[in-house]
């Protein structure tokens, strides 16, 4: 039993960062803009978080430092994004060329900074940001040993942003709007809707879920920077497939995701599958593999905001 | 004196207009203009972080290719070959309306059958290094078949696809690497046995103590083929009429799913060849570490800066390696090597906005037509 708490422990952890920047991607993709950019924006939210959390953390209680490096993330993330937003919609670019663009920027830029100012690429956390119990909370029978043990800051705040993101999504008027622009923005424009700022919103609000994410991957996996975020800000895309851009499903496909991605750095603790003497590689490649698996079955019938990836051009028709 | 002046500057304002009203002008200028915006943009980087360094860093940087003689030329024309390739790679793709992130790891896959080809299967003889070239083209071809199935058959998003694929051949390269290959002295694969290194074909008397190899006409071959394949053919116009409106070609009866996956299948063929190309060389040996090998990722700036075109993509590439030595050079300076990567994303981020610097130059090439007529009227 222990063991599958602590497999269910991890995978929440592993969770929730995938999560998050895919519920990113949902709210800009949803608007009508692709936004294959947030690798870029969750490293370099997590390298400035990164930075951030080192500087204050020894003067600092550990959860708040956490705190204030995952709210540095969203800012930075939220910045950074506006490039992206600025040449899909303004500049009606290629969506993909200029996240491409973004992707290739940030780890030069975070590797470049950090070996100019401080001699080497990684960024060393000391603290430790796991919350061993939460008072109370953790004394109920198993969903206490699940969710409230040996538990991550970053699983309170996914939850709620996922709460927030259905309701915004769903049952308010800029969420209406939002799902629009993505689907049908030239009679959205017919009603008076800006689309132009709703999609920067789309891409900001992606933008600053990505930064979160780039945080709280450095916080819940390595306790380190080191110039990459092992392409969860690819699968966070895969994730949206998956859960076909709706929010629940896509916390059920990020699970999903995160308990692979738990059997693959875990394996050794696991009973029976150590006992298999396979090779690490194997389960490394575990969670890519079952991605590609899962998206040769879900792509067929996709539920894709039709707008998404054209500029908007008030001109077309 | 003044009439000489005068002719001197008709003369080029001549050769201006010829420049301006050339067909490839608004794509070729908005290139440039991105590269131009790039390197300033690295340059006040480089002022930010250390401006007494910055101006001489800067030149080290543009001209760090060019130093060195015929020995630096040789080199550099060895560090363009596989970003010719990958850039190749990227570019078919593109050209036939996919884009081809998984260039890394096809040319990873490559690389990987190219060096067990070469380290073990020495009973070739003097012919190891052709069978060596031939296992890379057919090991990338497959990893490149398996996105193009995916997205031709089952409607798979072929960027994502293509990345998870980048991660796996990454693992896969390391753990055959371990299990069969593994030299535990130097921490890595075994190098390539004489035999499989690709031959100088005379290169290396042009290019005195350079690294220069055959690799480097092998390149330019592919580029040759692919230009003919492109423009030529009938094969390559249907891939060109797929990538443009996938239904309109299904209408004119263009097997639109088995286009997909041949794009696709050549252009990871050619991303195998790069890896042949790094690694069938002494000296060099496939590194079993968990990074994907980035040469695939520069492809796809190579591919952008080059327009897509092969021709475009051989100068973007020796371009790109110039930048890169430049960039090994200026840590004399003081400055790490990433900052050529800065550049090169700026480099690419400006190409995005290119289309709206293109609306700009067709508005300046109109307005010096009409002033020409003008002038000729008067």
């Amino acid at each position: 039993m222990d063991v599958l708490y602590f497999i269910l422990q991890l995978a929440i952890a592993s969770t929730i960062p995938l999560a998050l920047v895919a519920f990113g991607a949902l709210f800009s993709e949803r608007s009508g803009v692709v936004n294959i950019a947030l690798e870029g924006i969750m490293l370099m939210g997590g390298f400035v978080g990164a930075v951030v959390i080192a500087a204050i953390e020894a003067s600092v209680p550990a959860q708040l430092a956490a705190l204030i490096g995952i709210l540095t993330g969203a800012v930075v993330g939220l910045v950074y994004s506006l490039l992206h937003a600025y040449a899909a919609i303004n500049m009606k670019s290629n969506q993909i060329i200029s996240a491409t663009a973004l992707n290739l920027f940030a780890p030069a830029f975070a590797i470049f900074m950090a070996r100019t100012f401080t001699g080497t690429q990684k960024i060393t956390l000391e603290g430790t940001y796991k919350i061993k119990e939460v008072p109370f909370l953790s004394e109920i029978p198993i969903i206490g040993d699940i969710l409230f043990k040996q538990a991550f800051l970053s699983t309170y705040i996914g939850i709620a942003i996922f709460i927030v993101a259905t309701i915004v999504l769903y049952k308010t008027k800029f969420g209406l709007r939002l799902r629009a622009c993505g689907e049908n923005p030239h009679a959205a424009d017919s009603l008076g809707i800006n689309i132009y700022k709703i999609r920067y919103a789309g891409v900001m609000i992606s933008g600053a879920l990505a930064g979160m994410g780039g945080v709280l991957f450095v916080l819940s996996f390595a306790n380190d920077f080191n110039a990459t975020v092992s392409g969860f800000g690819f699968l966070a895309l895969a994730v949206l497939i998956f859960g076909q851009w709706h929010p629940g499903k896509i916390l059920m496909a990020a699970v999903f995701f995160g308990l692979m991605r738990v059997v693959s750095s875990a394996h050794a603790a696991i009973g029976f599958l150590d006992a298999l003497k396979l090779p690490g590689e194997i389960y490394s490649m575990i969670p890519y593999i079952a991605t590609l698996v899962v998206l040769a079955f879900v792509s067929k019938k996709s539920a894709a905001p039709l707008a998404a990836g054209t500029p908007y051009d008030p001109g077309k028709r | 004196m003044a009439e000489n002046v005068g002719k001197f500057a008709s003369f080029f304002k001549n050769l201006w207009d010829r420049i301006v009203n050339s067909k490839n002008f608004p794509d070729v200028s908005s290139s440039v203009v991105s590269i131009v915006l790039g390197l300033l943009f690295g340059l006040i980087i480089m002022i930010i972080v250390n401006p007494s360094n910055a101006f001489p860093g800067f030149i080290k940087i543009i001209s760090g290719g060019f130093t060195g003689g015929l020995k630096g030329l040789g080199n550099q024309l060895y560090t363009a070959t596989p970003l010719i390739l990958t850039g190749l790679s990227v570019a078919f793709a593109f050209r036939t309306g996919l884009f081809n992130i998984g260039a890394s790891g096809q040319l990873t896959i490559g690389a990987f059958i190219a060096v067990f080809i070469g380290v073990r299967w020495e009973f070739l003889g003097s012919f190891q290094w052709v069978v060596a070239i031939l296992g890379a083209i057919l090991g990338g071809a497959i990893w490149g078949a398996i996105p193009g199935i995916l997205k031709a058959y089952r409607n798979v998003n072929e960027v994502v696809a293509s990345i998870m694929l980048n991660y796996v051949a990454m693992y896969l390269n390391s753990l055959l690497i371990l299990k069969f290959i593994y030299h535990s002295d130097i921490a890595k694969a075994y190098a390539v046995a004489p035999t499989a290194e690709i031959p100088t074909f005379g290169l290396d008397l042009l290019f005195p103590k350079s690294s220069i190899n055959g690799a480097f006409i092998i390149a330019l071959l592919v580029v040759f083929i692919i230009h003919i394949v492109l423009n030529k053919t009938t094969f390559g116009y249907e891939l060109k009429a797929v990538g443009f409106n996938r239904h309109a070609a299904k209408y004119a009866g263009m097997n639109e799913k088995r286009n997909i996956v041949l794009s696709m299948t050549i252009a990871g063929a050619i991303a195998g060849l790069a890896g042949a190309a790094i690694f069938l060389v002494s000296g060099k040996n496939l590194d079993p570490i968990h990074v994907i090998i980035p040469h695939g990722f520069d492809g796809i700036a190579i591919s952008l800066l080059g327009l897509s075109s092969p021709i475009g993509v051989t100068l973007a590439a020796l371009f790109y390696s110039a930048l890169k030595i430049g960039g090994f050079y200026v840590q004399i300076n003081d400055f790490n090597p990433e900052i050529i990567d800065i550049i090169i994303a700026s480099i690419i981020y400006f190409s995005a906005l290119s289309l709206f610097v293109r609306k700009y130059v067709l508005k300046y090439v109109k307005d010096r037509k009409e002033k020409l007529a003008e002038g000729g009227n008067k």
